[in-house]
C-alpha cells in the first residue's frame, strides 16, 4: 500500500476515457462499479465538454456480485452497440472489475458484432492514466492498420500527422492550431490529426502520411514506434516547445520531409527573444527556479527557462517514471548546483513538497498540485503540465508549442514574479508601511495579509529538513534582524547558505559578519 | 417505478468531502485503489488545503497477492500517518469496492489497531464503496460506525441526526431552546458532532429526528440503542422545518403554542424572503435525477412552497420508513422511479423537457448544450439549506439557473 494525499495521474481506464472522448464515433465500454462515473465530470466539468464522454459503465453493485456480472457485461455491450453504433468499440475494466476478472474483452469480442471491436488490458494496480491512454492508442491504431498495405507517397506536398493530442491533455486544443500553423508555413500539409478529433476511419489514413509528428510523447511515443517499424514513417523527436525547441522542430521536420525550412524560419515571428532580451527582463537572471511535471513539458520548460530566460534550474523533476532517463539528461544538460542536480521522479505529492522547501526556489513552475505547494510555501508558480484544474482550459488562445506559444509561456512565467522596480525599492527601503515584502497581492485584500507574509518569510527555511536545522548553530539577534532585509523571495536561500558556511567553517554562532562572509563566498 | 441500469451517481466515499470538514478531530483514510485517489481529488480538488484530513491508502500489486501481508501493510501506513499527523483523534478506515471484493476486513484491522494505540487514537471502519453505498449513504454508513462508541445515558433527549452546516446547527439550537427544550431540561444534541472526541450520549430516554434522509442506518442503530424515531418530514422550507420541529416538540409533550411562538418570527422572514423567488418558480416544471435522497423532500418544498409542478422524481433508493412522512405531503409527480437506467431515463427527460433538471455535474453540461436548464444537485448538499432562515436561499439555488438563462443575450 501506498499512503497517498494526491495522485498526479488517474488509473490507467481514465486514460482509455481519454482516448475515447478524444475521437468521433468510438465508444468504450468499461467494467466497472456503481460510482466509476465521477470521471465523466473531468471531461464535463474541467475541460467543460458540451457532450457526455462516448463512455457506457456496467455500473454493478454488490448485489450483482452474487449473480452473473459476466451476464451484465454482456447486455451492457448489446445495449451500447445498438444504441451509439459506434465505428469501433474499446472495452476494458476498471480497478475493482479487474479483479473479477469477467473477461469482458474477450466476452465482446465473441458476441458477433460488425465493428472493429478492441479490448483493452489495463493494469491499474501497477499502471497508471498516462500509460492508460497510450495503450489504448497503440491498440486502436494497431488493431485497425495491422496487416494493411504500404500505400503509395509522394504527392507534391509531404503530409505528416499529428499524434498525441487527447481530451483533458493540457492545451492540446491549441497546440495543434499552432503546429498545423508552423507545418504549413513550412510547407507540410497535416494528414491526419489523432486522437483527438479523429475518427476510426481518419486512422486508417494513417499510413497515407510521410511522417509523423509526436506531439505528446506520453500519449504516442509507442504508437509512433510501431507505425516506423510498419509503414516505414520516421516521427520527430522534438518537442516544438520554446524558441529554441521550435527552431529545431523544423529543422527536423524539414531532414524528414525533404524540404528547404529555411524560409519559414527566416519568416518565424516570436516576441519572447526582444521581450526576454530587453533591459526590463534583466532582473530574470539568475532566478532560483524549480521545474515538475510530466516529462515532455518539464523539460522543454527547463531548456526555456535556462537558455531563453535566463534563469537558473535548481530542480527538475516527473512523475512520469517512464521517461526517468530523458529527465536525467536534462537535468544534466540544464540544471546548475554543485555536483549536479539529481531529477527527482516521484509521483510522491509529499516528496515534491519536502524538495520544494528545501530549496527553497524563487519561482516554481509545475501542476496543480505544486500551486498548492507553492501557495503554502508563499512562492509565485506557475502552472506547465497536467493534472490542471478548470482555469487551465482557458477561453482564449493559449498554445504552449510553437511562436504564440513562446509569447504566452513569457508571459505566464514572469507574472506571477514581482516586477523589477518593485524589487529594488522593497530592497532598499524596508520600513514602508503599506509597500513592504510582507505586503500581499492587492486584489488578496487586507484580511490575507499576515498569514502570507508569515508563510513566505519563514516557511522555506523553516520548514527545511530537521538534519539541517537541529544542529548547534544559533543566530545573534543581530544577524536575525539582518537577515530579514534581504528580500524574502532569497532569504530562504541566504539562510540556507549562511548556515552552510558556518557548519563547513565550524562556526557556531552566526553573527553579521558570518552572514556577510557568506555571502561573499557564494555570491548573491 | 422501479429501474435498472447503469447508474451516473457518485459512490459513498463522496461523503469525506463534508464530513472531514464537520468532524474537525477525524482523518478518513480510504482503503482502495488509484481511482478512489482521483475521485476524492476530483470532487474536492478546487479547494486548496495546507493539509488535508483524507488520504488514499493505493492498493499494489503485491497487496493482491496476500491477506496477512495486507494487514501488514495497512498497519504499516496507518502507523506512518499516525506520526505525520499526531494531532488526530479519530481515524477511520474506509472501505472501498476494491477493499471490499478482495475481502479485506477493516472492521478487525480497526479494532486491532485501536487495542495497539492504547487509547490515544481510536479507529473505526465504516463502507463507502460504490457496490454498497450511493453518494450521501457514506454519511450513513460513517455515522452507523460511530454509534456504538456514543455513551450510553438515561435522561431524555433529542438527538438531532445528520450533518447540518454550523450555522444551521447553531440556528436550530436557538429554536429548541426557545420551545422549551431548556425549561423540561431536554438536552439537544446533534450527530455527527463537531468534534469525535465530544460524542453526544444515546439510551433509552433519546428521542431521534433526522435532519436528513439518509441517515437510515444510522437511525435504525441508534434504535438498537434503545432511542425512538420521530417520524417528520424533512426541514426544508417553512413548512417542512416547522412541521419537524413540532414532531419533535410533539414527542417531548411541548405544546403547540409553545412552537408556534418560538417560529413565527422567522416563519414571517422566510416568507418575506420566498415571496420573489415564488414568482420566478411558480408553474415551471421540474424533474430530478437519482442522486442524494434529498430529491423528496426538496421536490416536496418546491411543489407546495414554490408552486412547481414535479415531473420525474428520482431516487436512488427508496426507504419507506425514512420517507413515509414525505410521501405523505408529496403531491403526486407525473413520474417516480427509484434506481437508474441512465440512457432510458435521458430519453424520458428529453421527451419531457421540463424547465428545470435536477442532476449531476456529469450530465449537466451535456444537458444545457441540448437547451435543457440544469441545476447541479452536489451543491444541495454542500449548502446551508435547512430550517426557515435558509428557506429563501434554497429557493434561490433554484432560480438562479432560469434567472440565468433569461439574462444571458447570446
Amino acid at each position: 500500500m501506498q499512503l497517498t494525499v494526491w495522485t498526479y495521474e488517474g488509473p490507467p481506464h481514465m486514460g482509455a476515457m481519454r482516448i475515447a472522448a478524444s475521437m468521433r464515433d468510438v465508444h468504450c465500454v468499461l467494467h466497472a462499479p456503481q460510482g466509476d462515473t465521477y470521471a465523466d465530470l473531468l471531461f464535463t466539468m474541467i475541460a467543460r465538454n458540451a457532450k457526455r464522454p462516448p463512455v457506457t459503465y456496467t455500473t454493478f453493485q454488490a448485489r450483482d456480485l452474487g449473480g452473473d456480472t459476466a451476464e451484465l457485461v454482456r447486455h451492457t455491450l448489446r445495449d451500447t452497440v445498438e444504441r451509439f453504433q459506434p465505428q469501433a468499440l474499446l472495452v476494458g475494466e476498471a480497478c475493482t472489475a479487474e479483479l473479477l476478472q469477467d473477461q469482458p474483452g474477450a466476452l465482446a469480442e465473441g458476441m458477433g458484432f460488425d465493428i472493429p471491436v478492441v479490448p483493452l488490458e489495463l493494469p491499474a494496480y501497477t499502471r497508471k492514466e498516462n500509460w492508460g491512454a497510450a495503450e489504448t492508442f497503440f491498440t486502436l491504431v494497431r488493431a485497425l492498420l495491422r496487416g494493411r498495405p504500404l500505400p503509395q507517397r509522394g504527392a507534391e506536398k509531404p503530409k505528416a500527422n499529428l499524434l498525441g493530442p487527447t481530451a483533458l491533455g493540457f492545451r492540446c486544443r491549441d497546440d495543434i492550431t499552432e503546429v498545423t500553423k508552423l507545418l504549413s508555413a513550412a510547407g507540410v500539409d497535416v494528414n491526419v490529426v489523432a486522437p483527438a478529433g479523429a475518427a476510426p476511419a481518419d486512422l486508417l489514413r494513417i499510413p497515407e502520411a510521410d511522417f509523423n509528428v509526436c506531439l505528446y510523447p506520453e500519449i504516442a511515443h509507442d504508437t509512433c514506434a510501431w507505425l516506423e517499424r510498419m509503414f516505414k514513417q520516421p516521427f520527430t523527436h522534438t518537442v516544438p516547445i520554446g524558441v529554441g525547441a521550435t527552431v529545431d522542430f523544423l529543422r527536423e521536420v524539414g531532414e524528414l520531409a525533404g524540404i528547404d525550412v529555411g524560409p519559414a524560419l527566416a519568416a518565424a515571428q516570436t516576441r519572447l527573444p526582444w521581450y526576454s532580451r530587453s533591459v526590463d527582463s534583466t532582473y530574470l537572471t539568475g532566478k532560483r527556479v524549480f521545474i515538475f511535471g510530466d516529462a515532455t513539458h518539464a523539460i522543454a520548460a527547463a531548456r526555456v527557462a535556462t537558455e531563453e530566460l535566463g534563469f537558473d534550474v535548481v530542480g527538475l523533476g516527473t512523475y512520469a517514471r517512464e521517461f526517468a532517463r530523458e529527465i536525467r539528461a536534462a537535468a544534466e544538460r540544464f540544471c546548475v548546483g554543485q555536483g549536479g542536480i539529481e531529477p527527482l521522479i516521484t509521483d510522491d505529492y509529499l516528496e515534491v513538497e519536502a524538495k520544494v522547501l528545501e530549496l527553497a526556489p524563487e519561482l516554481v513552475l509545475g501542476t496543480q498540485m505544486e500551486r498548492h505547494i507553492a501557495k503554502r510555501a508563499g512562492i509565485p508558480c506557475a502552472v506547465i503540465s497536467a493534472p490542471v484544474h478548470v482555469q487551465d482550459f482557458p477561453a482564449r488562445y493559449a498554445p504552449q508549442m510553437g511562436l504564440e506559444g513562446a509569447n504566452v509561456l513569457f508571459d505566464t512565467w514572469v507574472h506571477p514574479l514581482m516586477m523589477g522596480l518593485e524589487e529594488h525599492l522593497i530592497t532598499m527601503f524596508r520600513e514602508d508601511s503599506e509597500f513592504h515584502d510582507e505586503a500581499a497581492p492587492s486584489h488578496l485584500g487586507p484580511a490575507a495579509r499576515r498569514d502570507g507574509a508569515e508563510a513566505r518569510a519563514d516557511a522555506p527555511a523553516d520548514d527545511a529538513p530537521a538534519d539541517a536545522r537541529d544542529d548547534a548553530l544559533t543566530w545573534e539577534t543581530d544577524a536575525e534582524q539582518e537577515l530579514r532585509k534581504i528580500p524574502f523571495f532569497v532569504r530562504g536561500k541566504a539562510r540556507r547558505n549562511t548556515e552552510r558556511y558556518a557548519r563547513e567553517q565550524g562556526v557556531a554562532t552566526i553573527t553579521i559578519e558570518t552572514l556577510y562572509d557568506a555571502k561573499a563566498h557564494f555570491g548573491r | 417505478m422501479r429501474e435498472r441500469g447503469q447508474r451516473e451517481v457518485f459512490c459513498g466515499l463522496a461523503g469525506i468531502v463534508w464530513l472531514h470538514r464537520k468532524i474537525q478531530d477525524a482523518f478518513f483514510l480510504v482503503v482502495g485503489s488509484r481511482t478512489c485517489a482521483h475521485l476524492l481529488q476530483s470532487a474536492a480538488g478546487v479547494m486548496i488545503f495546507a493539509e488535508p484530513r483524507f488520504a488514499t491508502a493505493i492498493l499494489q500489486d503485491r497487496d493482491l497477492a496476500g491477506m496477512a501481508d495486507c494487514n501488514e501493510e495497512l498497519d504499516r501506513v496507518v502507523h506512518e500517518l499516525l506520526a505525520r499527523r499526531p494531532d488526530i483523534g479519530t481515524l477511520f478506515l474506509v472501505g472501498s469496492c476494491p477493499s471490499e471484493v478482495i475481502k479485506l476486513d477493516l472492521d478487525t484491522a480497526a479494532e486491532r489497531l485501536t487495542r495497539e494505540q492504547q487509547g490515544r487514537v481510536r479507529i473505526l471502519a465504516y463502507s463507502g464503496s460504490g457496490i454498497e453505498t450511493t453518494f450521501t449513504q457514506g454519511e450513513d454508513t460513517c455515522l452507523t460506525a460511530l454509534v456504538p462508541e456514543m455513551p450510553a445515558a438515561d435522561d431524555p433527549a433529542l438527538l438531532v441526526v445528520g450533518t447540518l452546516p454550523d450555522i444551521v446547527e447553531d440556528q436550530f439550537r436557538r429554536l429548541f431552546s426557545a420551545m422549551g427544550f431548556d425549561a423540561i431540561d431536554a438536552p439537544v444534541h446533534f450527530l455527527p458532532s463537531r468534534t469525535a472526541a465530544e460524542l453526544p450520549p444515546v439510551g433509552a430516554a433519546t428521542k431521534v429526528l433526522a435532519a436528513q434522509p439518509f441517515v437510515g442506518d444510522t437511525v435504525a442503530a441508534l434504535v438498537a440503542r434503545g432511542a425512538e424515531l420521530i417520524e417528520a418530514p424533512y426541514p426544508f422550507g417553512v413548512e417542512g422545518t416547522r412541521a419537524w420541529l413540532g414532531a419533535a416538540a410533539a414527542a417531548f409533550d411541548i405544546p403547540d403554542v409553545q412552537v408556534d411562538a418560538a417560529c413565527a418570527g422567522p416563519i414571517a422572514r422566510a416568507e418575506r424572503g420566498l415571496e420573489r423567488y415564488r414568482e420566478q418558480l411558480a408553474g415551471k416544471r421540474i424533474s430530478f435525477l437519482p442522486d442524494s435522497q434529498l430529491e423528496l423532500p426538496l421536490g416536496r418544498f418546491l411543489a407546495r412552497e414554490c408552486g412547481m409542478t414535479l415531473v420525474e422524481v428520482g431516487v436512488p433508493y427508496l426507504d419507506r420508513r425514512m420517507m413515509d412522512a414525505e410521501l405523505a405531503l408529496l403531491p403526486t409527480p407525473e413520474r417516480l422511479s427509484e434506481g437508474q437506467d441512465l440512457e432510458a431515463q435521458l430519453d424520458r427527460l428529453r421527451a419531457d423537457r421540463p424547465d428545470l433538471t435536477v442532476c449531476g455535474l456529469g450530465l449537466a453540461n451535456p444537458l444545457e448544450a441540448e437547451g435543457l436548464t440544469t441545476k447541479w444537485s452536489i451543491e444541495l448538499v454542500f449548502s446551508p439549506v435547512h430550517g426557515f432562515d435558509q428557506a429563501p436561499d434554497l429557493a434561490e439555488l433554484f432560480a438562479r439557473p432560469l434567472n440565468r438563462r433569461a439574462r444571458l443575450a447570446f
